[in-house]
């Protein structure tokens, strides 16, 4: 692995303000590779594999994966207080800026018919985004028809049928891990 | 406004540990749950603060807006800690057991099978609120386009959502 760890423990107040950087520079996206880039790369905290190991986990918990990220490596670095803190620092000014949009946004109550173009505009953009996430997912994760046979089953029964999560996720978590399974004793 | 936050903690703390893949996945549920069942507000209203939310990391704090909506800035914490709470102590949880047991090989298993699992979940998910709202050929024009540049190309999203907003601004005039 190209990127080591130096093993120099990180201070409370460093691992704050390390994750109030990522979070108020990341917009648009690529959240990852900005927390790699400072905790990997320019701090030095985790090396590589610390970093995919936790990402890993990350990803197996329920929840937004760069925010279990975050209390994972925190938590990893300075226990409970630094999952605490990684958290904090990480959520702090996105959660205020989101609450003064709302704010303008509820005050304006729909007024203006431009501003509803523009908003609608920006939310179709944005479910565009989620759609390519799921399939630049998709190239790189499913690769044998039983994994597509389950995205597309969960795909249907979610975009199309409108069946409500718990129950999809009930029948097809199951499904998909006896599937693994098989295919794994193969 | 006890009440409502109280409905707020207890929905969105439920949906918080059903969040397999990410946030993405509760999208559907919590719009079905904020419009239809609680109509804190409108399905139009949902998209633009799904729209407001994405453009800001982690992009998946759209449960600050359904919660600041339903009961003020109290209502937005309050949704805030119950979409983060149960999935970052279970994530806290995870973490130090992975630390002490190691267990490679369960975590790749399920890793493998939840893979699937979340990828069908994510595509449903933009699905999902595409039909929910009025969705006429220009969004659907800016939706496609927008879906193949970010697959295809390395373009920053925040770019296409200001393009996407240009766009039907000016459809609008």
């Amino acid at each position: 692995m190209a990127n080591r760890s130096t093993g120099r423990p990180a201070s409370l107040t460093e691992l704050f303000l390390s994750f109030l950087t990522i979070g108020s520079t990341s917009f648009g996206g690529g959240l990852l590779g900005w927390i790699r880039r400072e905790l990997v790369e320019r701090r030095r905290w985790l090396d590589d594999q610390q970093f995919l190991a936790a990402y890993g986990l990350s990803q197996i918990v329920p929840g937004a994966t760069n925010v279990n990220l975050s209390v994972i490596i925190g938590s990893q670095l300075r226990g409970l207080r630094g999952a605490v803190v990684a958290v904090t620092g990480l959520l702090a000014v996105p959660v205020m800026i989101l609450l003064s949009l709302g704010g303008l946004y509820f005050a304006a109550h729909g007024g203006h018919r431009l501003i509803d173009a523009a908003l609608a505009g920006a939310g179709a953009a944005a479910i565009g985004f989620n759609l390519a996430t799921g399939l630049r997912l998709g190239q790189h994760n499913v690769r044998k028809v039983s994994q597509a046979a389950v995205a597309g089953a969960v795909i249907v029964g979610i975009g199309i049928l409108r069946i409500p999560l718990l129950e999809v996720l009930l029948v097809m978590l199951p499904v998909s891990l006896v599937i693994t399974l098989v295919e794994r004793a193969r | 406004m006890i009440a409502t936050l109280l409905q707020i903690a207890a929905m969105f703390s439920l949906l918080s540990l059903l969040a397999f893949g990410g946030g993405a996945a509760v999208l559907p549920d919590m719009q079905r749950q904020a419009v239809e069942v609680h109509h804190w507000l409108s399905n139009s209203e949902f998209l633009d603060m799904f729209a407001l939310s994405r453009a800001i990391p982690p992009g998946s704090l759209i449960v600050v807006l359904i919660g600041q909506k339903a009961a003020g800035v109290a209502g937005g914490l309050v949704a805030l800690l119950g979409m983060f709470g149960p999935s970052c102590l279970l994530a806290f949880t995870m973490g130090r057991l992975w630390h002490r047991a190691g267990g490679a090989a369960w975590r790749e298993t399920f890793e493998q099978a939840l893979a699937p699992v979340s990828i069908g979940l994510t595509i449903a998910s933009g699905i999902a609120i595409a039909r929910s709202t009025e969705h006429d050929w220009p969004a659907y024009v800016v939706t496609i386009g927008t879906t193949l540049l970010l697959t295809f190309t390395r373009v920053n999203p925040l770019l296409m959502m200001a393009g996407g907003a240009v766009l039907l601004a000016a459809v609008a005039v």
